[in-house]
This record gives structure tokens, C-alpha cells and sequence, in this order.
């Protein structure tokens, strides 16, 4: 591949990755992401925001997150040497709150004072609920109410935080649904309400400033590994629902031709099935949520629903720059089944002593497919963006066992 | 080209009067009811027809709206089906203007170039597109304009005086103003705001200004009537559709026509009464 310019510049002025991304909005929302465009473009010039969100990110989040060599894993899978990004272990139990704090700092710098978000399975629901706790603004998340009830434990973590959580009844009431219900929330609330977004999707600049605010995944990783080796990864991987975790790995990387980029979709019961959350393996472009994307989609431009055993996943598009980085061929994408990920969840646990959420046990699923493949010279490094304590009453579900 | 939608506002000016626009969306309950109720608002009273385009993500609706689209999509309405639905409507109807409104996705489904032709033939005047601002509009505006359809634009409370300008450039047809910020079916607007936003605007533009959301009762249509050139009224009607559906009622068509006729009564005499009102408090001073 010719790389004669970075892959990191994007979006270009109108928030257009290739023909990704844009501001697909209603007219009311539009002089809202106009005046965030704005507020983001001057806080990223200015120094305060940065060493008060490098603060908050080392004291609060407990950052940055160890780059740990998985031994007994890369033993077991005999090739390539793993390291896991261990962003679960960040105050939160997940990557997600990197972003939320970014946000929560942007939204005080504009002078709201009152937070939504939208969320599935609860990770991006409990680190917006957090940090509007920890800033003393009131919070309201949106969940699907199929999600409700299969993420509890996070539904009671977001109410001991003092979020206030809407059940979403309509459409498949998943997270596409609680998007929609927040966005309708926003445009009702426009003049003291900020949304937090919790993946890199949306309307522009969301796509954009949530990726900033991830890439502090990457740029660790990258020194980290650079310091361990001495040399960066052959390979990455991350799993996908809208991409944040993997969008925040990847892209400090985009320019290292060397490194070969795998990001895993979620492919629930296959991809030969209609129940998957695979939007590049198993969609085409369209528009939904304020972005140019790639969507799971009936002949007729009409959603159809997404489906993966990891509530995190279950969304019908994803974030614009993939849409990008898939159409250029710069990131390869592949996919897990609910089964592998069901696999790779359990050979964590054993191997490492780790409960992974079922969002990255995707990604591990992945590692156990490609390692053995690898050289033991070779080195991987996948992203372990959520803890599992969240999945446990899913997994035991799955696996036939009663609690 | 005629344009049915210049011709219509004129004729409506010319009586003094503003313009009943009814929203319904297309196969709500299904296509055939839907088709006749279609049949029936020229007659009770509708200036212009606005038929929403069902799509599953109607994330600028608020709860009437959205059923209504899930009621369409579960009868199997689709969007080459609301084009034919419009073709069979002109066979009845030459003169009554029909905008589409809807979501961009199944459009760029279609095809922007194919939805344009085959929009045009069925006898379609312009197009509403919720979710297409200005900065995106150059995906669809130009197919559009080439075969002689309005891309109408919003302005909404939030529109300032720095961003009216970008929402008027390339507008056409009319301009649709958005009294409330929120969802469709939500809130009704005050009055005098209402007052001050389409003065504000008509310093701006020529267009029409046709104003919508919240506006459910005549006597809300009759208060908008008297400053506006057009009360569009959505979700009231949605509504009733959407009762009188569940109660398997066999006669959608007339009810709605029933509650069009009043609404079209309350637009039609609205500047009258309240110029006659005006009148007797004058006197009475």
C-alpha cells in the first residue's frame, strides 16, 4: 500500500472521512454541532484543558493502563507474543471513560449543566453517570429496555451514581433505540444540555473528538510497547461495535505501514445468519444518527436489527473513520461469533486470570485465530477494553449454568 | 413548469387567508386506507399535503409520528409503494400540491437520481428531508431541482441571524419553520413567539412561511393562521389515525376528514375573526 499522506488528518472541514461521516442532522440540532465544533477546536488549542484532562485521566482514571505481556496465553496458542492494553482495569471497568471525561470537560467549558447519553450494555451509561457525578451535573441515560434487562448490574451502578435511566421501549429496544431516544431528548433540550456520545459515531464533530479522546489508548500503547521491545507490533486488534476502543488503538498506528490492523465485528449467530451486528461484513452505506456509515439495512434503506451476544456490540452501524479505514483497505475487519467469543472469554479466564468483557473476548477470539498463525518472534497486541464482572449472568446463560 | 406549490400559496394570499397543510404518513394504518384517506383531505379542507415517507429511525418524531411509521412499515409500505400511492392520488387531484417528508436513508437507498425522476412522475412538488442540513444537501438538492422539485428547507428556534442565511440559500417551495425545538407532537409554541419568528423570517425571505410542530386544536391552527402563511398540523392527526386503528374502526377516512374540515374552518376565518376581534377591542377602548 502507498502512503503518501498521513491517515491521521482526517476528518476534512465538513467532518467527512472519504465519503463517511458528515453532520446528518435535524436543522434545530445543527447550530449545537456548529457551537461544539467550535468550543472542541478551541479547547484542543488551549493547555489548561489538556493538563486538567491529563490529570483527571492519571488521578481519577488511575491511566495509564499497563501494556502486559500475556504469557501463559501466548504459551497456549504457541506463535506470536501477546500483550493486552488493559483499559478494563481503569477506574470504571472499561475504556469508555476516557471519553467521558474529554466530554464532561467540553460540556463544562460551554456552560451546560445538565448530561445525556445513550447506552448499551451499561459501560458507556456508568462513565457518563460518573463523571456527572463526580462534576455535580445532573444525568439522564438512555438504555434499551432489552438491554435493561440483561445488563442489571449496571442499571444499579448508574442509579447509585445518581443518574436517573430511561427505559427505551421503542424499535428493537437496544442501543440504536436509546440513540434515538437521546437525540430526541437533545433536540428538546438545547440550551442546557450536553450529549455525551459514547462511541465514535454521531454527527460531526463526535466522530472526531471521541477518537481524541481514546487515542490515549494507542499513544500508550505505542510507547509502552516501544519501551518492552524495542520495536512497535506486527499486529493489532480490537473489537468493533460503533469502534471507539479500537479507533483509540489504532490510530496513533495508521501511518506505521508495518503494522498490520485487524478490527473484529461481532458476527452473533454468523454471518450467514440475519442475526449479526457485522455492519461492514454485512451492510452498505446510509445514514443514520448524523453520520454517513455503513448499516445493516433492508432493500428499502429501512434498519434492520443488529444481534450479538455482547449488548456493547449490538449496533446496526458503526463509527464513519472504519466505514473509511475498511473502503481505503488500510484496516483489515473480521468477525467472532457469539460461540468464539463465548471462547475466547473462557480461554482468558483460564490462561490469564482475567474476566474480559464479551466485547473484547471478540477481539481475543481473533488472537486465538491469528496468533498460532504468527511467529513466536512476532508481537500482537489486542486491546482489552471492558472487564466481564458486567457478563456474568450472560455467560453462565450461555453456557447452561444456573445461578 | 407549473408549479402546483407557488400556485397554491398565491391563491391561498390572495384570499387573505393562510394555507391548512395535513401531514399523514404514507400506509398508516396500511396502503389502501391510507390511499383513501389521502382521497378525502382536498375535499375537508387541506391547501397542501405533506405524506410522510416511513422509515424505522425516526429520530426527529416524537411518539405519535414514530407509531405511525411503525404502523406503515408493519403493513409492508415501502418507498416505491408512497410513489405509486401519489400517482393514483393525481389521477383524482391535478391541482393540490404533495410534499414528501421523511429520512434520508431510504432515499439514498433508492437512488438520489432515480427518487427524483420517479418522484416527479407520480406528481410529487417538493420534498421535506429531516435529517439533510444544508451542508449535506448536495447529495440530493441538485437530482431535485434538475426534473423541477422543491427541496424545502427548516428554520427552527435555534436558526439565528448568523445561521438563517445558510438554511435560506438554495430554500424553495417554502420555508418550513419549526415552532418548537423538540420533537414532533410535543410542546405548543406561545403565540407572540410564533409572531416574532415569522416577522423575523419574512424580513429574510419571499418565501411562504408555513409553521409546524405542537399544533394539534383549531384554535392553536387559527392563532398561527393569523401570522403565518401556512399551519401545518402532523400528529394530531397521526393520532386519531392511530386510535382509530386500534379500535378497528371502518371509517379512518371520514373521522379524518371530519377533523381536517375543522381545522381547515379554524385557518380559513382565522385573520377575520381576529381582525374582527381586534375591531371590537378597539371600539371598546
Amino acid at each position: 500500500m502507498n502512503i503518501s499522506t498521513s491517515l491521521r488528518a482526517g476528518p476534512d472541514g465538513k467532518g467527512h472521512f472519504g465519503e463517511f461521516g458528515g453532520r446528518y442532522v435535524a436543522e434545530t440540532l445543527m447550530p449545537l454541532i456548529l457551537e461544539l465544533e467550535a468550543a472542541y477546536t478551541e479547547a484542543k488549542a488551549d493547555p489548561a484543558f489538556h493538563a486538567e484532562l491529563d490529570d483527571l485521566l492519571k488521578h481519577y482514571v488511575g491511566r495509564p493502563s499497563p501494556l502486559y505481556f500475556a504469557e501463559r496465553l501466548t504459551d497456549e496458542l504457541k506463535g506470536a507474543k501477546i500483550y493486552l492494553k488493559r483499559d478494563e482495569l481503569n477506574h470504571t471497568g472499561a475504556h469508555k471513560i476516557n471519553n467521558c471525561i474529554g466530554q464532561i470537560l467540553l460540556a463544562r467549558r460551554m456552560g451546560k449543566t445538565r448530561i445525556i447519553a445513550e447506552t448499551g450494555a451499561g459501560q458507556h451509561g456508568v462513565a457518563t453517570a460518573t463523571v456527572a457525578a463526580r462534576f455535580g451535573l445532573p444525568c439522564t441515560i438512555y438504555m434499551g429496555a432489552r438491554d435493561i434487562e440483561r445488563q442489571a448490574p449496571n442499571v444499579f451502578r448508574m442509579k447509585l451514581l445518581g443518574a436517573e435511566v430511561k427505559a427505551v421501549e421503542s424499535g428493537s429496544r437496544t442501543l440504536k433505540d436509546a440513540m434515538n431516544e437521546a437525540l430526541r431528548d437533545w433536540v428538546t433540550n438545547v440550551h442546557d444540555t450536553f450529549y455525551i456520545i459514547g462511541t465514535a459515531a454521531g454527527p460531526h464533530p463526535y466522530p472526531e473528538l471521541v477518537r481524541d479522546f481514546q487515542t490515549v489508548i494507542g499513544k500508550e500503547a505505542r510507547a509502552q510497547i516501544l519501551e518492552r521491545e524495542g520495536r512497535l507490533p506486527d499486529l493489532l486488534v480490537a473489537a468493533i461495535g460503533g469502534g471507539s476502543n479500537a479507533i483509540g488503538l489504532f490510530h496513533p498506528f495508521l501511518d506505521d505501514e508495518g503494522v498490520r490492523i485487524v478490527g473484529i465485528e461481532a458476527a452473533g449467530r454468523g454471518l450467514d445468519t440475519e442475526e449479526h451486528a457485522a455492519s461492514l461484513a454485512g451492510g452498505r452505506a446510509g445514514v443514520l444518527h448524523g453520520n454517513k456509515t455503513m448499516l445493516l439495512q433492508d432493500e428499502d434503506g429501512q434498519i434492520t436489527e443488529a444481534h450479538s451476544i455482547s449488548a456493547g456490540l449490538d449496533y446496526p452501524g458503526i463509527g464513519p473513520e472504519h466505514a473509511w479505514l475498511n473502503a481505503i483497505g488500510r484496516v483489515e475487519y473480521q468477525s467472532a461469533t457469539d460461540t468464539e467469543a463465548l471462547e475466547g472469554f473462557q480461554l482468558l479466564c483460564r490462561t490469564e486470570g482475567i474476566i474480559p468483557a464479551l466485547e473484547p473476548s471478540h477481539a481475543i477470539a481473533a488472537v486465538a485465530r491469528i496468533a498460532p498463525t504468527m511467529g513466536k518472534d512476532q508481537i500482537i497486541i489486542a486491546n482489552l477494553c471492558g472487564r466481564g464482572d458486567k457478563d456474568i449472568f450472560t455467560v453462565a446463560e450461555a453456557l447452561g449454568v444456573k445461578m | 413548469m407549473t408549479d402546483r406549490l407557488s400556485a397554491r400559496f398565491a391563491a391561498c394570499a390572495a384570499q387573505g387567508r393562510a394555507a391548512l397543510v395535513t401531514f399523514v404518513t404514507a400506509g398508516d394504518p396500511d396502503l389502501a386506507t391510507s390511499a383513501e384517506i389521502l382521497a378525502a383531505l382536498p375535499g375537508a379542507g387541506a391547501d397542501v399535503i405533506e405524506i410522510g415517507m416511513p422509515f424505522t429511525d425516526p429520530m426527529a418524531d416524537g411518539p405519535a409520528i414514530q407509531r405511525g411509521n411503525l404502523r406503515s412499515l408493519g403493513s409492508g409500505t415501502t418507498l416505491k409503494a408512497v410513489l405509486a400511492m401519489v400517482k393514483a392520488f393525481r389521477e383524482g387531484d391535478t391541482q393540490t400540491p404533495i410534499v414528501l417528508m421523511g429520512y434520508f436513508n431510504p432515499i439514498l437507498s433508492f437512488g438520489p437520481e432515480r427518487f427524483a425522476v420517479e418522484a416527479r412522475a407520480a406528481g410529487i412538488d417538493g420534498c421535506i428531508v429531516v435529517d439533510l442540513p444544508p451542508e449535506e444537501a448536495g447529495e440530493l438538492a441538485p437530482a431535485l431541482a434538475a426534473h423541477g422539485l422543491h427541496l424545502v428547507r427548516l428554520a427552527t428556534p435555534t436558526t439565528d441571524a448568523h445561521r438563517l442565511p445558510t438554511v435560506l440559500d438554495g430554500a424553495s417551495g417554502f420555508l418550513y419553520y419549526v415552532a418548537v425545538a423538540g420533537v414532533t407532537g410535543a410542546n405548543s409554541a406561545a403565540a407572540a413567539d410564533v409572531a416574532a419568528a415569522v416577522a423575523r423570517l419574512k424580513a429574510a425571505t419571499s418565501l411562504p412561511i408555513a409553521v409546524g410542530f405542537g399544533v394539534r386544536e383549531p384554535a392553536q391552527a387559527a392563532a398561527i393562521a393569523v401570522h403565518a402563511d401556512a399551519v401545518v398540523v402532523g400528529s394530531a392527526i397521526v393520532d386519531a389515525i392511530g386510535a382509530a386503528a386500534e379500535a378497528r374502526a371502518n371509517d379512518i377516512p371520514a373521522r379524518v376528514a371530519a377533523q381536517v374540515a375543522a381545522l381547515a374552518q379554524a385557518v380559513r376565518t382565522a385573520r377575520h375573526e381576529a381582525a374582527g376581534v381586534g375591531a371590537g377591542q378597539e371600539n371598546a377602548a
